[in-house]
């Protein structure tokens, strides 16, 4: 199963090391991970895509919670969330295509932010599915490049990921 | 008045109330060791920086306080990372100061320069550069606060050479404050009611406790809650000392080389109550048949303990000392709840003690000197009051079965990462932090060979440490392994040693041998009494094994007795 989880981190040097060297060592899975800055330039969020069953998910949360420089740590599972990632795809683009690609950039409602006489570079954001379905389009033509960032994902509707401190929690085991 | 580095680091450690450093100069830490030099702090200097750490570890063990050492750049700092990982694996509360080269240098591989910080992240709880003097105070402070709260550990602390030079105002700061660093100290009333009706309810209770009720302080609650419900209760290697191993409701140390009445408990047990215990495999055996017929209930200061290798029906997160006084508080107000309480568990109770009195501890006595007698002869010589540190294999588990701890702090061992070398040099700390006590390491001849270069260290600082060595001429634990089940193919573990009664002379130290069962009492009594630090080499059956064993893989009640 895969599993989206938002960590606040202080910003500061060695804290991306010390996270993904918690992965590494633990044998944990990152399927893709995203660093930046928040409102609050101490602070950075990194989105982390992880795989794991209930068990490895649970040790995951708390070794995350565990380590010095973790403010925060989200969980989606039981939060509505919306989630989007970007990807740059690069594609074959000659006469016979290029008006096709337009209008399946148009439909997807990307962007065309490069050309070259034989390809087109195309920006598409979404969730997992539309970017699957628009690449599943496209392959056909040839994909030259793909680069992806990995998602981004927050709660729905008025919860923000506001950095109330980490407080002593009486314990119920998932402190 | 603004001070060097080096200045506020000597004035930290003294306002954190270090009494002794363990430590070894180089060229990075010269503005330190020069400012140390002027300084009441007993500074100890060893002969190797592992040894350093272990005994700044042993120190910390012994004593509750943080061990702390200092070493230079390079080749000093990474000499140290065994020590680190060791008292990182028992959770045990060190500062290490590592020197670093000069701040412009780093990066620029320059002479004795080495990543410590990258090379001990995932083996400290915590580690700092300090890239300005300014930061040093606070950085100081934080490590300590974070080395001693919470599940404790050690912190690295690297200072480059120039922050040692650079100059700054001064002020210990007397709060930390880490927002991200909120320990649970509290357990959550609710849990705790839920476990306290558990354990009423239950027919075959055990508690199973480890080095968390040493950490914690909570021995004597421990002892009382126990006693209050004659619940019998077992330790981990960990744990032992935790609770008087000469109390009736003692079942000893349970896992792979646990007592039969220990592992039995567990297994045909309806109620775990584990504390400060990480349900390691070596305490386990085959998880999946662990305790197979109980409910679990964990206190536990990590949440990243609980449910990690054995799934806990009962979590509560939190100090032990703090929820057993509220345990002991629920047992005194709620007498109704455990009305009927020991007797209902009467059936369980006599089940216990035939096991104890049908399985207990044993050796054959035939055959050559026994490494088991030795240590019962120890155990009634010292009347259990010696601190004991131990290193690794055989020894270390004859000492946990045949010797009995009766109190928290007595038994120095590296129950984690199970580091050979690591007893001599944690008996030498625990002897600096208890001058007047007896300390005494029971080594392998292997093992002690590991970090035997110490005995300088504790003839130079008369520190009059005793190392009993088991001497089987073998890596004898790998050994037993390879008699049982590589068909006695000895490969690397036949190894001849030096003479140790002439290596102790050598260094200044007393020597003594043990050749018959008869000289041992003797011996044993002068060399305890002899005010110097000596080893004792005892050779011992070169052939024994260690009894009972659960094959490693298998399930607790798979045991292979003597
Ligand atoms: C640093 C280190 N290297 C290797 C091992 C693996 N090992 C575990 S026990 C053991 C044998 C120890 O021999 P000795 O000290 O003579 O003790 P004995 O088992 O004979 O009592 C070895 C090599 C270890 N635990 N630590
Ligand atoms: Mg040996």
């Amino acid at each position: 199963m895969k599993h989206t989880i938002s960590v606040l981190v202080e910003n500061e040097f060695g804290v991306l090391s010390r996270i993904s060297g918690l992965f590494s060592g633990r044998g944990f899975n990152i399927e893709s991970l995203c660093v930046a800055e928040t409102l609050d330039p101490t602070i950075s969020t990194m989105t982390i895509v992880t795989t794991g069953d209930d068990m490895i998910l649970e040790q995951i949360l708390k070794q995350l919670n565990k380590l010095i420089n973790v403010i925060k740590v989200i969980d989606f599972r039981d939060t509505d969330y919306v989630s989007r990632e970007m990807v740059l795809v690069k594609v074959n683009a000659d006469e016979k295509t290029r008006a096709e690609i337009l209008r399946m950039v148009e439909i997807f409602r990307g962007k065309i932010i490069d050309v070259s006489p034989r390809t087109y570079t195309i920006m598409i954001t979404g969730d997992e599915e539309k970017l699957k379905a628009f690449l599943a389009l496209v392959r056909p033509l040839g994909i030259k490049d793909l680069v992806r960032t990995g998602p981004v994902a927050m709660a729905r509707g008025d919860k923000t990921l506001k950095t109330k401190e980490k407080q002593p929690k009486g314990g119920n085991g998932d402190g | 008045m603004k001070k060097t580095g080096a200045q506020i680091l000597v004035e930290s450690l003294v306002a954190e109330g270090v009494d002794t450093v363990f430590c070894y100069p180089g060229g990075a830490t010269l503005y330190i060791t020069d400012a140390l030099g002027e300084c009441d702090i007993r500074q100890i200097v060893v002969r190797h920086e592992q040894g350093a750490v272990h005994a700044s570890d042993g120190y910390a063990r012994a004593s509750g306080k943080v061990g702390v050492s200092l070493v230079t750049s390079g080749p000093g700092a990474t000499n140290t990372v065994t020590g680190i990982a060791t008292a990182y694996m028992d959770s045990i509360p060190l500062v290490i100061f590592s020197s670093q080269v000069n701040t412009a240098l780093i990066g620029n591989d320059a002479f004795q320069e080495a990543d410590i910080v990258g090379i001990t992240r995932p083996c400290t709880k915590y580690n700092y550069l300090v890239k300005d003097v300014k930061d040093l105070a606070r950085i100081i402070k934080e490590a300590f606060h974070i080395a001693r709260s919470g599940r404790p550990g050690p912190v690295l602390v690297d200072i480059p050479k120039d922050v040692s030079a650079n100059m700054t105002d001064f002020k210990y700061p007397d709060k930390v404050h880490i927002r991200s660093y909120q320990p649970t100290y509290f357990g959550h009333p609710g849990q705790i009611q839920r476990a306290m009706r558990a354990i009423a309810s239950s027919k075959r209770p055990v508690l199973f406790t480890g080095g968390g009720i040493i950490l914690s302080g909570a021995s004597q609650e421990l002892t009382k809650f126990a006693e209050a419900l004659s619940i019998p209760v077992t330790n981990t290697l960990m744990g032992l000392g935790g609770f008087p191993g000469n109390n009736n409701l003692f079942l000893g140390m349970l896992g792979m080389h646990g007592t039969y009445a220990a592992n039995m408990a567990i297994t045909e047990s309806d109620l775990i109550i584990a504390m400060g215990a990480r349900f390691d495999d070596r305490a386990t055996g085959k998880t999946d048949e662990f305790a197979p017929h109980a409910k679990v209930i964990h206190i536990d200061i990590d949440p990243t303990s609980i449910s990690k290798n054995i799934k806990v029906d009962i979590p509560i997160v939190g100090d032990i000392k703090n929820v057993l006084h509220k345990m002991l508080d629920i047992l005194a107000e709620e007498k109704d709840l455990f009305k009927g309480f020991p007797e209902s568990i009467g059936e369980w109770m006599k089940k216990v003690a035939k096991w104890k009195k049908d399985f207990p501890l044993t050796y054959q006595k035939n055959g050559g000197l026994k490494p088991q007698y030795v240590i019962e002869r120890i155990y009634d010589l010292t009347k259990g009051k010696a601190i004991i540190a131990t290193e690794v294999g055989q020894n270390q588990m004859w000492a946990a079965q045949f010797y009995k701890f009766l109190k928290p702090r007595t038994l120095l061992t590296s129950g984690g990462l199970g580091t050979m070398g690591f007893g001599f040099p944690a008996a030498i700390g625990a002897q600096a932090a208890f001058p007047k006590s007896l300390v005494i390491d029971i080594a392998g001849d292997g093992s002690i060979q590991m970090n035997i270069q110490e005995l300088a260290t504790a003839v130079q600082h008369r520190l009059p440490v005793k190392v009993v060595i088991l001497n089987n001429g073998y890596l004898g634990m790998v050994r037993q392994w390879q008699e049982l089940f590589y068909e006695k193919r000895y490969t690397w573990t036949s190894l001849p040693c030096p003479d140790f009664v002439k290596v102790a002379e050598a260094y200044g130290a007393a020597g003594y041998r043990i050749d018959k069962e008869k000289d041992i009492d003797r011996v044993l009594k002068e060399a305890f009494s002899n005010n110097q630090p000596t080893f004792v080499d005892v050779p011992v059956d070169p052939e024994e094994c260690v009894y009972p064993m659960v094959p490693a893989g298998a399930s607790l009640k798979e045991m292979l007795l003597v």
